[in-house]
């Protein structure tokens, strides 16, 4: 049974009052709040089991090895990679996609090739491969998107050929809230031979990955949008895929042999994991994944189906309010604009009943040109959300208009 | 508390609904493109100076939020008809009142209508809105050619 309190209780800061209202953190896309076990697994480390991982022989230096490597052995069961060495940690999301487009792509994309990406990517699934295909003389194609905020999946299809190299799609988008078909669009990717990267930054709070079913080649995602520490994430890639590429940044860890003529790299996944990593991140990223096994994915999609539904019902009857992505497949997600007043007003506005959302453009600037609106308002939202909040949302929403009447 | 009421004040409102000198000037000689790229906000200045070097008519264009589109359209009123001169330390209060101590009560002798924005102090995240115009309009005044931001 799905419990909110109970839930809610795992979570230290939503007890807190702002302006003196109950906080109602509807910002879960930018990053989610923090469990105590994960505020708990970090402390831990610090307190009694911080050193360098892989480099020393004293118990401290073993037991936060055992601690970091544990980590990758939960991440790679819950996306069911292969083995631990095609997990690798990386900062996020961002950093994840950067070494793909550096490393593979640098080795793997030559001029007159195409790279595909969709209409509703975020910046850090647009820019990087911008900048690869200008360095190379590469062209970056772009899928477009229809008014509900929905992939064109006759248009992908066309843009798809064999000079297409890779694909890279958002699973989930996070001004949309979106769900991409990945499964035929891997599928669809592989018959033309174009490799497939897969941007699950929203998506692997929300929904089960499988990557061997999928047969995605690169999966990434970041450890805090899945109530785990920021600066840490992960890159899920194909064993043989990533053995063919080189090293993204050199220096301690990622080698086996230094001298001054040549250097031997280290295995898989070390051989992408030059320096000291962020080890706490790690620890706490792990336990942040046991926190989602535990409640499960079929307990957190149908609450979290359930609750958008109560929210997109009440923003459809609410006056002047205009949804922003209106997929048939979307998650927790509520985008939109109001007729009299701007999102940054209504996202000050809100703040004060205690209300935390977002607005601007979300990261994903071209979706606001699609839609032709300057910013949107998001409200996101997570397993620990309440009807009761969303009733909060609609209420300041309806302060926000009567000021500007 | 610093109630909402103090930054969405009814002229606020009244200028983001109405907003004065809206539009392309006819004849202009000076104008500049404002971006703040957090909200997404953009403006255009235009501004006539003439012969006496006085700011004979003085316009904006764009979208933003209330705060930044009721800031222009104040800042147009408060500085058409002055002279050129003046600009800088105009600049200068504005920027000061909306960065000052909350404590600070602004020079409203001075500041004139300008002063309503001074809320904006306690919105730290919107003090980028209100001096987006100021600063659009400085780099016109300046004839400089890059983009204004508010950074
Ligand atoms: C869809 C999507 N992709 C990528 C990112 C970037 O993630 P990070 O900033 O953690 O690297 C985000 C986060 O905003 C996102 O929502």
């Amino acid at each position: 049974m799905f419990d909110v309190k109970k839930i809610r209780a795992d979570f230290p800061i939503l007890s807190q009052e702002i302006y003196g209202k109950p906080l109602v953190y509807l910002d879960n896309a930018a990053t989610t709040q923090k469990p105590q076990c994960v505020i708990d697994a970090v402390s831990h480390y610090y307190e009694h089991d911080n050193a360098n991982v892989h480099r020393g022989v004293h118990a401290l230096s073993e037991r936060a090895t055992a601690d970091y490597e544990a980590a990758r052995k939960i991440i790679a069961g819950f996306f069911n990679a292969r083995s631990e060495r095609e997990v690798i940690f990386t900062r996020g999301t961002t950093e994840a996609i950067n070494l793909i487009a550096s490393s593979w792509g640098g080795a793997n994309i030559k001029a007159g090739d195409e790279v595909l990406i969709t209409h509703m990517e975020h910046h850090s699934n647009i820019v990087p491969w911008q900048m690869l295909c200008n360095h190379v003389g590469a062209t970056l194609k772009v899928a477009p998107i229809n008014d509900a905020g929905e992939l064109i999946m006759d248009a992908f299809d066309s843009l798809l050929s064999e000079r297409t190299r890779l694909v890279g799609v958002v699973h989930m988008s996070n001004a949309l809230g979106t769900i991409n078909p990945i499964e035929s669009i891997i599928e669809k990717a592989h018959a033309v031979g174009a490799k497939v990267l897969i941007d699950g930054a929203q998506a692997a709070a929300h929904l089960a990955v499988d990557v061997q079913t999928l047969d995605c080649d690169f999966y990434v995602t970041s450890a805090h949008k899945m109530y785990g520490p920021t600066g840490i994430g992960v890159l899920i890639g194909k064993e043989s895929i990533l053995e063919t590429m080189p090293p993204y940044q050199g220096g301690g860890d990622m080698i086996r042999m230094v001298t001054f003529e040549k250097t031997e790299y280290n295995d898989l996944p070390y051989k992408f994991e030059a320096g000291t990593p962020h080890i706490a991140g790690a620890i706490g990223f792990g336990k942040a994944i046991e926190y989602i096994q535990n409640i499960g994915f079929a307990a957190i999609g149908r609450r979290e189906k359930e609750l958008l539904r109560y929210a997109t019902n009440k923003a459809e009857v609410f006056n002047g309010l205009r949804q922003i992505g209106t997929a048939r497949d979307k998650a927790c997600v509520l985008s939109f604009v109001m007729d009299s007043v701007h999102p940054h007003d209504l996202g000050t506005i809100v703040d004060r009943d205690g209300v935390a959302i977002r607005a601007g453009h979300h990261c994903a600037m071209p979706v606001m040109q699609f839609f032709n609106v300057p910013a949107t308002a998001r409200a996101s939202f997570s397993i620990y959300n309440t009807e009761g909040e969303v009733d909060a949302l609609f209420a300041a929403l309806k302060k926000a208009q009567d000021i500007f009447a | 508390m610093f109630d909402l009421r103090d930054l969405y004040l009814q002229v606020i409102v009244d200028h983001n609904k109405a907003p004065r000198n809206f539009g392309v000037l006819k004849k202009y000689n000076r104008d500049a493109d404002g971006y703040n790229p957090l909200c997404g906000d953009k403006l255009h200045v235009y501004v006539h100076v003439n012969d006496d070097h006085i700011i004979e008519d003085i316009s904006f264009e764009g979208e933003g939020c209330a705060i930044s589109v009721a800031s222009a359209s104040l800042m147009t009123e408060a500085l058409k008809g002055k002279p050129i001169s003046e600009f800088p330390d105009s600049f200068e209060r504005f920027q000061h009142m909306v960065t000052s101590d909350i404590n600070e009560d602004p020079d409203e002798e001075k500041l004139g209508k300008l002063a309503v924005l001074a809320g904006v102090r306690e919105f730290p995240s919107r003090i980028k809105c209100a001096v987006l115009c100021w600063h659009t309009l400085k780099s016109a005044v300046e004839d400089s050619h890059e983009i204004a931001k508010t950074e």
